[in-house]
């Protein structure tokens, strides 16, 4: 049974300073899900994909994707970092970035040929920057940034994706065109786990959610998990701060 | 000195060539990794390094006596090292933030080589003299084995670079994802490192540990004004390194005592202030040309537009109207005389003998397309 959840996270603990940012972290998710990762500023939403990743180092836990560690199931994951992550003025152009997705494919030494190239521009076209593919990453919006980073991890044809913030400063256009692409994935039996920021439109763009808040609040399908109850354990006091709860009744 | 005198020297003076070939292999190298460098936010790093090699070089001249690059240079690399080390030591164990660190670690290391230094220059036996042109530079005391040692380093690393580009590219670009598609981010990380270790290293007896930083970061952000192509900017940066170590270590050459690390400075510091101003995209003056040139299109295109709007509001085409109508429908200061002017000259306005201005036929039709054009980029 264990072997059929795409990500499966057990007791996952991740320390900075001897300070915990994510505490026995569970985490089952199905294949073919769009999964949102909500809860307040510092829950550790980015570090809980991070430690998944890898990319920061967990005191203690478990992670497996498809049942196997993920430094073996590395090629069937898929990663979009939040887009102020890197310097987009550095010296390089669209394609280029979008062929990044294939250096783990290619492996150390070969570089890209003919058939990463075209891969990239139909990972670019998806995404609706088949056009811009010799632009300089410097010309960019930041929903085009973000379409172009998206791009970068089509073309790694994952079966698991993690997003950091795919909706951060881009426009209502955007936040569609993007979501379209999520759900046609999702269709595809791939499960896509997006940090989401809105929790307004989480029962709108979502079907499972995680919610967080240093510990797992609740992790399950939307409509039985993202409940009132829940989101208020979650945001916890910090929700009179403004947050708006969906239906809130109590503010 | 003639200047095809001086040309003939270049050719067959022997300490002439050694310096300046020595010097422009250095450039090469440094210009290469700096442009790594200075995209990964490193360019401080460099100075760190550098400076923290100074004390190296002075205990290893104490403990072994001994005066050879070698020994000296090994010394440097350690101190260069163990500075970079306390500096990570330093952001990882305490609030102190990176650029502090840095700043803290720089200095120390580089104070307690000038005390090394003071107290080398008075120890009895003789043979302190010329330590201190590892503060400065002295290309003259470049060897015809230093230079062998430089070529075979430096082609080592132009092959490194070569072989290892997609991966230094997304090294520099986005780590972290290169992490998470398996890279070996942390060894592609310690050899760039270990590189930029070495490129000082050589550096210090031609530049100085003082200036040896400007030959990583000035080729680099030069050589970055000219172009948006990462290959052809490490290859600019290399480039521009070589020219400048060369000239610089001629131009030292050319008077008793001048030290090197200076001259060099100077003239790269000369391409990075042409790279700025003249670079064509990225240049100052060709900012304010196209700043320039936009502001006269604006101011064109409005003039044009408000003699239409006129024009339909009195059903008319060839209705003409006075300058001062339109300065009321512009901003302060636009210069509407001086732009009917201009458009006059490209035949899309006349003015008739009233001195009142009127729409010609091309000039209705190019007002009709701005105003078409404008109603479609409004819909984007």
């Amino acid at each position: 049974m264990t072997d059929k959840l795409a990500i499966d996270v057990e007791d996952l603990t991740v320390a900075y300073r001897e300070k915990p940012v994510l505490w026995d972290v569970d985490m089952e998710v199905p294949s073919g899900v769009l999964m949102a990762i909500v809860g307040p500023n510092g829950a550790g939403k980015t570090t809980l994909i991070k430690a998944i990743l890898g990319l920061v180092e967990s005191a203690a836990g478990d992670v497996r994707i498809f049942g196997k560690s993920y430094t073996e199931q590395r090629s069937l994951v898929g990663y979009v970092p939040q887009r102020g992550s890197v310097d987009w003025d550095f010296p390089t152009t669209v394609i280029d970035v979008v062929m990044m997705g294939q250096y783990g494919r290619l492996g150390m030494f070969r570089r890209p040929g003919k058939r990463e190239r075209e891969m990239s521009i139909e990972a670019l076209d998806k995404v609706g920057m088949a056009d811009f593919r010799n632009r300089q990453i410097s010309q960019l919006s930041g929903g085009q940034q973000q379409r172009v980073f998206l791009a970068r991890a089509l073309v790694q044809d994952a079966r698991v994706y993690f997003m950091d913030e795919p909706f951060q400063g881009v426009d209502v256009t955007t936040e569609k065109a993007i979501i379209a692409i999520l759900r046609e994935l999702r269709n595809q039996d791939k499960t896509v786990v997006v940090v989401h920021h809105d929790i307004q439109t989480v029962p709108e763009y979502f079907d499972w959610v995680t919610l967080l808040n240093v510990r797992r609040i609740a992790c399950g399908p939307v409509d039985r998990e993202f409940t009132e109850e829940n989101l208020r354990l979650a945001y916890g006091g910090r929700a009179s701060f403004g947050t708006k709860l969906p239906n809130s009744t109590h503010r | 000195m003639e200047a095809l005198e001086f040309i003939q020297n270049l050719v067959t003076d022997y300490t002439l060539r050694t310096v300046a070939i020595g010097s422009g292999m250095l450039g090469i190298v440094s210009g290469t990794l700096g442009a790594f460098a200075v995209l990964r936010r490193q360019s401080l790093l460099g100075d760190a390094m550098s400076h923290a090699a100074l004390p190296g070089i002075a205990l290893a001249f104490i403990l072994t006596g001994s005066k050879s690059s070698l020994v000296l240079l090994v010394g440097a690399a350690l101190a260069g090292w163990l500075g970079t080390y306390f500096v990570t030591k330093t952001v990882g164990l305490s609030r102190i933030k990176y650029d502090s660190a840095l700043g803290m670690i720089l200095s120390v290391f580089f104070g307690f080589g000038l005390v090394l230094l003071t107290y080398i220059q008075k120890m009895p036996n003789a043979a302190q003299a010329g330590l201190d042109k590892f503060l400065f530079g002295q290309a003259a005391t470049l060897l015809q084995s230093d230079v062998y040692a430089m070529s075979v380093i430096g082609i080592v690393i132009v092959l490194a670079v070569t072989v290892f580009f997609k991966e230094f590219k997304l090294l520099s670009f986005d780590p972290e994802y290169g992490k998470s598609i398996g890279f070996p981010v942390r060894w592609l990380d310690a050899i760039l490192t270990a590189l930029l270790v070495v490129a000082i290293v050589i550096g210090l007896q031609t530049v100085g540990v003082v200036l040896m930083s400007a030959m990583i970061v000035a080729p680099a952000a030069a050589a970055r004004q000219w172009t948006q192509n990462l290959g052809v900017m490490i290859f600019l940066s290399a480039l521009f390194g070589c020219l400048a170590g060369m000239s610089g270590a001629v131009i030292s050459s050319l008077s008793a005592n001048m030290p090197t690390g200076p001259s060099i400075v100077v003239v790269i510091s000369l391409i990075v202030v042409i790279s700025i101003l003249f670079a064509p995209e990225r240049g100052m003056v060709s900012n304010l040309i196209r700043r320039y040139g936009n502001r006269k299109r604006l101011r064109v295109d409005l003039t044009l537009s408000t003699l239409h709007a006129l024009a339909i509001h009195h059903n008319d085409p060839t209705h003409a109207h006075e300058a001062s109508s339109i300065r009321v429908m512009a901003p302060s200061e636009f210069g509407v005389e001086k732009t009917l002017h201009e458009l006059d000259k490209q035949g899309l306005v006349e003015s008739n003998s009233e001195g009142k201005w009127i729409l010609t036929q091309r000039g209705l039709r190019r007002a009709e397309e701005l105003k078409a054009n404008n109603g479609s980029e409004a819909d984007d």
